[in-house]
């Protein structure tokens, strides 16, 4: 009787992709289910999978899955956009964070105003009240809708409440 | 008339040739360029992507793969996506100020434009907070 080895049942996408044996140790197993090919096709398509595996090599077990879903994501987006890849993303971001730290600053500034100067009645009968705030003279506006404030509130509450 | 090799070229031990696709954006006195790029994406990737691609934009991708192989040889878990998810937390965290801080600007405006009622007009004799009700009901 000729012996034979035991064939896997189920190689891992990496291996099905690369159409060799998934041994038991496969360094891409656990991260490359075989029902996920398009993951494993995406991440050897812009980094090689010698590559992905020198790299998984080098980083602790308990790591692997962070790292095999951050080259996943690299990946994808380096297939969806090939010139920027992620940076495109970051380049989005950091433009958000610097408009942002610029409107904060504008708020901060409007809220210190606001504080510095408290508001005078200039005329007060039971029918009348002329009141005048702060910032009558003042061109620029805070920016503060009641509609944008209770829509800002909300999502306040909604993150925290995440 | 004859020229240096490039430093893929050089890298990967090869003759460099004038239409050597990678020597425009991997030039010889910047070796480590081309080698962070080569560890983590493999020179016949590189040659692939930059294959596909207009010449214009040759040079914007080959700056975004240094910038990327060099986060992930700085960070191997995470490489460049730690820098989003850094990103992500600080735009989380100054929206959440802009909207506090929006949120004080609103309450400081209404308290502005309708501060708190003066108490009722005191009539000698009688009590100060029902006076305009007995008013009004004894003329009934």
């Amino acid at each position: 009787m000729r012996g034979h080895e035991p064939r896997s049942t189920s190689s891992c996408a990496a291996c099905k992709l690369l159409k060799r044996r998934c041994s038991p140790n496969c360094i891409f197993a656990p991260y490359f289910r075989s029902d996920e090919p398009k993951k494993f096709a995406e991440v050897h398509k812009v980094f090689g999978a010698s590559n992905v595996s020198k790299i998984l090599v080098e980083v602790p077990e308990e790591q692997r899955e962070d790292t095999v879903n951050s080259l996943a994501y690299e990946a994808e987006a380096r297939l969806r956009d090939p010139v920027y890849g992620c940076i495109g993303a970051i380049a989005l971001l950091q433009r958000k964070m610097i408009q942002l730290q610029h409107d904060l600053a504008l708020a901060r500034a409007c809220l210190a105003r606001y504080v510095a100067t408290p508001s005078v009645i200039v005329s007060s009968d039971d029918h009348h009240r002329v009141i005048t705030g702060p910032f009558d003279d003042f061109p620029v506006d805070c920016g503060v809708s009641f509609d944008s404030f209770n829509q800002n509130i909300s999502y306040e509450l909604n993150q925290e409440a995440i | 008339m004859s020229f240096g090799r490039c430093a893929a070229c050089r890298y990967l031990r090869r003759r460099c040739t004038q239409d050597c696709i990678l020597s425009p954006y991997f030039p010889s006195n910047n070796p480590q360029r081309f080698a962070s790029v080569h560890r983590i994406y493999g020179a016949s990737n590189v040659t692939k992507l930059l294959q596909r691609l207009p010449t214009h934009l040759r040079a914007e991708a080959a700056d975004s793969l240094y910038f990327e192989a060099q986060c992930r040889l700085e960070d191997p878990v995470y490489g460049c996506v730690g820098l989003i998810f850094l990103l992500q937390q600080q735009i989380h965290s100054a929206e959440s100020q802009l909207f506090k801080t929006q949120a004080e600007i609103a309450v400081m405006k209404s308290q502005t434009q309708y501060p708190q009622t003066q108490p009722f007009r005191a009539i000698s004799g009688s009590n100060n907070l029902l006076l305009q009700q007995s008013d009004n009901d004894a003329n009934l």
